[in-house]
């Protein structure tokens, strides 16, 4: 489908895409292996100035906003879902910043991660707060002109090779929801160290760590808006980057349709391509329609956000939902295409169906994401006149 | 300070079919691509400025393609690839020029531009493969050239040590500048384009050299400068299968022995 892309749009895809064809899918096998962080790769992204499409251009960016970073999200992800999160943890550490930063903070920060020179990370997650961020225990206590965090941050993607995170702790108990507040922790700041590093069923070869602070001394200029925002930066940020993951979704879906339609055309089963049996067909077909709907609700709601709309938080929770959904789906199909092959290692589609369960996952579980889109029919029901 | 890479716009071969009638090159619908070598070449000439960055000397990098308008293309490509310009040169005066008139007119176009220490060329194009115009253009400067080049070891002010590639392994060779150096792919690794680099190539203004704007004499460019005739172009013929001698061993040993004897001596 044609989506009209900006000359600017389609030079990023083009790019992302020559970058996953040749850099990224050949690699892909070995860092599944490893999980290993993929520092080359990474230089090469930041060489062809992927990490800037979504910053602005007065920040050393590209100005392409979220849907940039979509359009980039997929690309890479059809190389690789697991070397792809460099880049998209990295547009979810930086949201918080362009979101709710000071011009200073943006100045300090942002053109290193638009060069691709320090990565990103968002740390919110710990171990009993999860779906229930809201339970987060984390402090952030203050001392002069400084803020003291204790606590540990788990699952936290880019733990330990990004530069920059961006950290949600409680600084006022008594006020509960309102009683957190977000803020810039630069890696070598003393009193914050990195934990276990998870080995995962998919998505290996992106770090998934603990983030430790002890009595870690923040200057309070890393304060992110005003005390007390920390869960509104949350919640925004996850709207702005929820769109990412779901491109990150769709990538992995393509790829799976891909690799299906084409080994439905060489492999002959009673003497013929088993793509000329209907019943391959009609599965490809099935893939390739929900691909194509993914990828469009995803385009939409990232115009949408870019475009300034208000009540973005449904669209986006659509978007993540949707197409992680269809990437379980269609990655899960991909494999009953290749039969036996298909579950085996050698062959690339069973990675692809790992890589798929954790959109369904991480920045917000699908059920959460079904409440907030619940939530908000409800609420727009309620503003109805009757 | 002037780097200069000589490069060529030619049918990607890796899909090009051959009109099995004319035995020409089928060239509609076939892509066309920044002659493979070259792109090393324009990767070199991008690492030379960057490691004269380095000691804090500057350097231009200019990208130069002797073609019709089409070419325009490849020459936005290498300012993709880190470039900083590209200047095509073209005129319907040049149709049918050979190497000889080809290495003439690139000369001239190196000598309007001036000032240039190093001239990078791939080895050869992958459609015509003479591997003749990078030592063609240093004989019409008059300045010294160095082939398969598969390393710069070190450069100052005033010269290179290279490696160049030989059949048994490589010859360390130092040259003053300036220096037409032609490269081969073991020299690097050329990077992707950049964001930024396509944003500049997008924008950047090709500027096209006419015969005239290189005063260049009439006799020596085009097909009356070319003393290269082209009598004929056709495919080899394939290849025949070899003979599969079977049998007891002394037996195959024995007729092939006859045969050798036969083809050696007659």
């Amino acid at each position: 489908m044609d989506y009209l892309l900006t000359e600017e749009q389609q030079m990023i895809r083009d790019l992302c895409h020559q970058v996953a064809e040749e850099k990224i899918k050949p690699v892909a096998a070995k860092y599944d292996e490893s999980d290993d962080f993929p520092w080359d790769i990474v230089k090469i992204m930041s060489e062809s100035d992927i990490f800037g499409v979504f910053i602005p251009e007065e920040y050393g960016g590209m100005g392409g906003g979220v849907l940039a970073m979509a359009i980039a999200a997929e690309e890479l992800s059809w190389g690789c879902g697991g070397i792809a999160l460099a880049f998209a943890a990295t547009g979810l550490g930086t949201f918080p910043l362009l979101l709710y930063g000071n011009d200073e903070q943006k100045k300090k920060y942002l053109p290193d991660i638009a060069a691709g020179k320090k990565l990103a990370a968002f740390a919110l997650t710990e171990a009993e707060a999860g779906s229930d961020a809201g339970s987060i225990k984390t402090t952030a206590k203050k001392d002069g002109d400084h803020y003291i965090l204790n606590g540990t941050k788990q699952w936290i993607t880019n733990g330990g090779e990004a530069e920059i995170y961006t950290v949600v702790a409680i600084t006022d108990k008594t006020k509960g929801a309102r009683g957190a507040s977000a803020f810039i922790v630069e890696k070598g700041t003393p009193g914050l160290s990195f934990g276990k590093k998870e080995d995962k069923m998919g998505i290996r070869g992106s770090a998934t760590r603990e983030v430790i602070f002890n009595d870690c001394r923040v200057p309070k200029e890393n304060l992110l808006g005003r005390e007390g925002l920390g869960f509104i930066v949350a919640m925004k940020t996850f709207d702005y980057s929820r769109p990412g993951v779901a491109a990150q979704a769709v990538g992995i879906a393509q790829r799976a349709l891909d690799e299906a339609v084409n080994y439905a055309h060489e492999r002959k089963q009673f003497g013929q391509p088993i793509s000329s049996f209907q019943g391959i067909q009609f599965m490809l077909a099935d893939m390739a329609i929900q691909v194509e709907a993914a990828r469009a609700l995803i385009y939409s709601a990232a115009r949408m956000i870019d475009a300034g709309k208000k009540d973005i938080a449904k669209v986006s929770a659509i978007s993540k939902t949707f197409a992680s959904d269809v990437a379980m789906k269609v990655t899960t199909d991909a494999v009953q295409v290749f039969g036996g092959y298909g579950y085996m290692r050698e062959y690339p589609v069973e990675k692809l169906m790992r890589d798929a369960k954790i959109t369904q996952i991480y920045e917000g579980t699908n059920q959460i994401q079904r409440g907030v889109i619940a939530s908000a029919l409800i609420k727009e029901n309620l503003g109805k006149k009757r | 300070m002037k780097i200069i890479v000589l490069i060529k716009q030619v049918p990607d071969t890796t899909d090009v079919k051959i009109d099995p009638v004319t035995n020409t090159l089928k060239r509609e619908g076939v892509e066309s691509i920044i002659n493979p070598f070259d792109a090393y070449a324009i990767e070199e000439a991008v690492r030379t400025k960057e490691r004269m960055a380095e000691k804090g000397k500057g350097a231009e990098v200019v990208a130069v393609s002797m073609g019709p308008p089409q070419a325009e293309a490849a020459l936005r490509e290498a300012v993709s690839l880190g470039c900083d310009k590209g200047i095509l040169i073209s005129d319907r005066k040049f149709a049918g020029s050979d190497t000889w008139a080809t290495s003439y007119t690139l000369s001239r176009a190196i000598s309007k531009l001036g000032d240039y220490k190093i001239i990078f060329c791939g080895k050869q194009a992958s459609d015509g493969d003479t591997a003749q115009v990078g030592p063609g253009v240093s004989m019409h400067l008059d300045i010294p050239q160095v082939t398969y080049v598969k390393k710069i070891e070190k450069f100052d002010e005033s010269g290179a040590t290279v490696e160049r590639m030989t059949e048994e392994g490589y010859d360390i060779i130092e040259t003053p500048f300036p220096v037409v150096l032609t490269v081969v792919k073991e020299i690097n690794e050329p990077r992707l384009p950049s964001l930024k680099g396509k944003m500049k190539a997008k924008k950047a203004e090709i500027a096209v050299w006419t015969a005239g704007d290189l005063g260049c004499d009439d006799d020596k460019i085009g097909l009356d400068g070319s003393p290269t005739r082209v009598v004929k172009i056709f495919t080899p013929p394939p290849r025949e299968g070899g003979q599969v001698i079977e049998g007891e061993p002394i037996d195959v040993a024995k007729k092939l022995a006859e045969l050798l004897k036969e083809v050696l001596i007659g």
